[in-house]
């Protein structure tokens, strides 16, 4: 009998999709006890298309490759001491923020699709959940991996997994996570798979990457590209999954509408710190942050949208506010970490005149108007010796626990400031779309752990704020934090360079 | 009519796939920048495996397109032959 | 322009991080100890979550195992993702060698049809069982505690998957690419009196909450039994038939087998001596587990194996027990 030829749809219809069954000795919803509560409404799982059908042997196959190539670079790095290779040790701060802020989303996004790859009803959506958890592991690993010879050379990496359940600013990424993770698993999906994922992370992993590449970083763009070939794989789950929940029930569109209103908002705050990344952190510049939105979230997430506009979904709420907010977020954003510089773990300065050119030339509408004539006066503090940090701890918004720093968009001037009154407390937000998801739900944001909250009331030791950094945060003060200037970053640096 | 796009890194591999790529889809732009290549086409792309495969000199497999990928645009569709990205509009 | 480096300036400040220096010293740490240890979230969860309000989003609470340190979990393959997928990727590839063997020279004609039934009655239907196996790996990786453990759990539970795909291709194997085998092999998983017991030992599994426990049940005690009566004593009745050519097929599950007994028995160990009470639970869940899979599994060795079967892979079972401190 000769073996008829399988093509790869049917193969991997036939390995993996009739792997489940109909339960006939115990209740099946109490094996998958969180589909109905968020009011999703499935009615056929075997309708869900694989996006792309890779089973485990072709996963281990691929993936063992990219490894052995990733691992062969991370080795070469560290045997030839690739940290001197880079543009500007000022440079490896953005990789302080990588490895406190953005690896342990990695393993909360482990955690996150391991928890849909253990719930959801449907074979196939549930395989290909479970392949994103383990690529996600893989990222933050790889990660530390690669961090682990800047580790060595550099200060504020050192202590990250410590700092990111603990410190004020990076409560953002952290709560981010967080709430997505405790919510309802089709949330998740379109929280993670869908909104960050498809269009979002693309921000970070594409143009910030190239940027360490144009930096001289062989590490970080390695392990960023090779991450980001898995990433193909999520987006594209990401959209499977929108597409799935709007064909189920026409039921489901207003949910998951809602979903990408919130989700889309909430992404835009916690790329804040790329912004400022992608503008000021990067000597060599491949694009500026608004070159790189206008790319990957106006063009990408134009052609998404226009997409889905058959399901009867429309452009994320906020749209408008985002548009403007592309010309200003990385300045404002650089300038509070510049004037908090003292109480971050890694280190800030004055952009040099030829950066202070650049963001001129590619903000023509907004830099010199509003934010150079800072940099100017910061320069003249600076050159008398008096090098501004703010006393004050920073309000921070209830939902994103970004600082207030973002301003009304049809005036500059004027920080954007909302509040909402529950259960007789008031709580404070950063803009319309930060206050209308606490009022959607708030009984889940009256919980947020609000940094500057605890600090006050004690939780984080003190009383003063480099007590908390000391003890709490377990930073190496007055080595970890401050400006870049005179940090011991800079000293090592020199020596290794020969320059006095 | 919206761009679909893929990007992969810049290596030996990705040039035989990018030629490919160029040689099935004559209106596509392709874009190099820092350690990676970008190439956007109007509303459609395919990334056939017999032109890789003429390309390249070897048998060449679809998913063997995943070591190289960076990121992608469009709707996707992939069989033993090509992968397609297209935006419905 | 290049610069001389002198070396002495090169000298690193710090050998590893923060968190892996107050575990094992200031020295040098191996890329499983930096990709491991500390790598989840300890503590100031902002929101409870939707679906269990009642506790953390990481918590130890999800079992009734208590540990002073669940980094105690320590993986003697010490498997990070690298060195996992790399180790799996030999694996697979002398796998595929075989199955491509298998394939081309056509080695599905020289097996008798009894034979041939007998595969599609006893071992296909374990992709099903494979399949909860899975489910049950995610399960630990999803609410278990610490990264020592979870990620060990991930690797079982999409190595699970893929022998769940590796017991269909057999499937598809005999019956020429049509799915008819698989077809069959779900009939009997479904309706065979000899396959009830162990699927409703599997929708057990399925529903039961303390993850500890799944992992156990799962882990340990099915696996030791069925392991045994499939891929030893079955595999051994098939090569005195003359069908020892299935084994090039089974290979790889028997490989795997010896690499997660070796992780198994070693979490086992490591739980046992944290204290008298794991060690009072564990011993009671080994019991409850090992009466239920040995009542469950009974009927299937019988029919597949005849009647000391089963005796002698509980003794396997209780041998792996014993050695962990468990009398």
């Amino acid at each position: 009998m000769a073996a008829k030829k399988l093509n790869i749809k049917d193969k991997y219809r036939l390995l993996t999709r009739d792997l489940d069954w109909d339960f006939s000795y115990e209740d099946r919803s109490k094996a998958f006890p969180f589909e109905e509560f968020e009011g999703i409404k499935i009615t056929d799982w075997s309708k869900w298309e694989d996006p792309f059908r890779l089973t485990m042997d072709t996963y281990w196959k691929y993936q063992a490759e990219k490894e052995r190539k990733l691992y062969a670079i991370f080795d070469a790095f560290a045997q030839n001491n690739g940290q001197l290779n880079i543009s500007d040790p000022r440079y490896v701060n953005a990789l302080k923020i990588f490895l406190t802020g953005v690896s342990p989303l990695e393993y909360q996004a482990f955690q996150g699709f391991a928890h849909t790859g253990r719930q959801f009803g449907g074979v196939g959506a549930r395989v290909a959940c479970q392949m994103q958890a383990i690529d996600e592991l893989r990222h933050v690993q790889t990660q530390v991996h690669a961090m682990s010879h800047y580790n060595k050379f550099f200060d504020g990496l050192q202590d990250w997994s410590h700092m990111h359940d603990r410190v004020w600013y990076l409560s953002v990424p952290k709560s981010f996570f967080n709430d997505a993770r405790a919510a309802g698993p089709f949330e998740f999906m379109v929280a993670i798979g869908f909104s960050f994922e498809y269009v979002l992370t693309n921000l970070l992993f594409v143009p910030f990457m190239s940027g360490a590449a144009y930096n001289g970083d062989m590490a970080t763009v390695t392990f960023g590209f090779s991450a980001q070939s898995d990433e193909a794989r999520h987006m594209t789950l990401g959209l499977e999954v929108i597409k799935f929940l709007l064909e189920q029930h026409e039921d489901n569109v207003p949910i998951v509408q809602k979903w990408i209103d919130k989700w889309f908002w909430r992404g835009t705050r916690l790329l804040t710190i790329v912004s400022m990344m992608m503008d000021y952190m990067l000597p060599n510049k491949v694009m500026s942050w608004k070159e790189a939105w206008e790319v990957y979230f106006e063009e990408a997430g134009g052609a998404l949208f226009k997409d889905l506009a058959r399901y009867g979904i429309r452009m994320p709420k906020y749209a408008e506010t985002i548009e403007k907010e592309k010309e200003h977020v990385s300045h404002q954003a650089w300038w509070t970490f510049y004037t908090h510089g003292h109480a971050a773990g890694f280190h800030t300065w004055i952009p040099s005149d030829e950066e202070l050119d650049w963001l001129s030339e590619k903000y023509p509408d907004t830099f010199d108007k509003y934010y150079r004539p800072r940099w100017e006066l910061a320069k003249e503090m600076e050159a008398k010796g008096e090098r501004f940090y703010t006393k004050a701890l920073p309000q921070l918004c209830t939902i994103c626990q970004i600082p207030m720093l973002f301003t009304e968009m049809d005036d500059p001037t004027q920080i954007s400031y909302r509040d909402s009154i529950y259960k007789g407390d008031r709580y404070h937000f950063c803009s319309d779309g930060c206050h209308d998801i606490f009022e959607d739900e708030p009984e889940k944001y009256v919980q947020s752990w609000l940094p500057v909250h605890q600090i006050f009331q004690g939780n984080c030791g003190g009383p003063d704020v480099e007590d908390v950094l000391r003890d709490y945060y377990q930073m190496n003060v007055g080595v970890d934090n401050m400006d870049m200037k005179g940090s011991p970053d800079e000293e090592r640096w020199k020596k290794w360079k020969g320059v006095a | 009519m919206s761009k679909v796009y893929i990007a992969l890194q810049d290596n030996d591999e990705s040039r035989y796939i990018v030629e490919a790529i160029e040689a099935d889809n004559p209106d596509v732009t392709v874009l190099h920048m820092p350690a990676m290549i970008r190439i956007e086409a109007e509303g459609f792309l395919a990334v056939k495996r017999e032109t890789v495969e003429e390309k390249i000199g070897r048998d060449w497999d679809v998913q063997e397109l995943h070591v190289n990928l960076i990121t992608l645009g469009g709707n996707v569709d992939e069989d033993d032959d090509q992968l397609t990205l297209t935006w419905n509009e | 322009m290049t610069i001389e480096i002198k070396t002495a300036t090169l000298e690193p400040v710090r050998n590893t991080f923060a968190n892996v220096e107050r575990r094992f010293g200031d020295k040098p740490a191996t890329r499983y100890q930096e990709a491991t240890y500390d790598l989840q979230s300890e503590t100031n969860f902002h929101y409870r979550p939707l679906w269990q309000p009642e506790l953390e989003l990481n918590d130890t609470r999800r079992t009734a195992i208590v540990m002073s340190d669940w980094y105690a979990f320590k993986d003697p393959r010490q498997f990070y993702y690298g060195t996992y997928v790399q180790q799996r990727a030999k694996m697979q590839e002398v796998a595929e060698s075989n199955y491509s063997f298998f394939e081309k020279r056509d080695l599905a004609r020289h097996i008798p049809e009894a034979i041939r039934a007998q595969v599609v009655r006893y071992l296909v239907p374990l992709r099903h069982l494979e399949h909860t196996a899975n489910l049950n790996n995610m399960y630990g990786t999803a609410y278990g505690y610490g990264t020592a453990i979870t990620q060990a759990l991930v690797y079982n539970g999409m190595d699970r998957l893929g022998m769940a795909q590796y017991l269909s291709r057999i499937g598809l194997i005999l019956d020429g690419n049509s799915g008819d085998a698989l077809v069959e092999a779900k009939q009997q998983w479904l309706e065979a009196d000899i396959w009830q017991g162990l699927r409703a030992l599997c929708e057990e599994t399925l529903v039961t909450e303390d993850w500890f426990e799944v992992m156990l049940a799962q882990n340990l005690v099915i696996d030791a039994l069925t392991t045994d009566l499939v891929y030893n004593q079955f595999d051994q009745q098939l090569s005195e038939q003359g069908a020892q050519d299935i084994g090039m097929l089974i290979e790889f599950m028997q490989l795997w087998n010896k690499d997660a007994i070796r992780w198994m028995d070693a979490v086992l160990k490591t739980a046992v001596s944290e204290s008298d009470a794991n060690k009072a639970l564990l011993a009671q869940w080994i019991e409850k587990w090992r009466g239920k899979a040995a009542e469950a599994l009974a009927p299937l060795a019988e029919a597949m194996l005849g009647e000391n079967a089963l005796a002698a892979a509980l003794e396997q079972l209780d041998k792996r027990v014993a050695k962990a401190g468990i009398k």
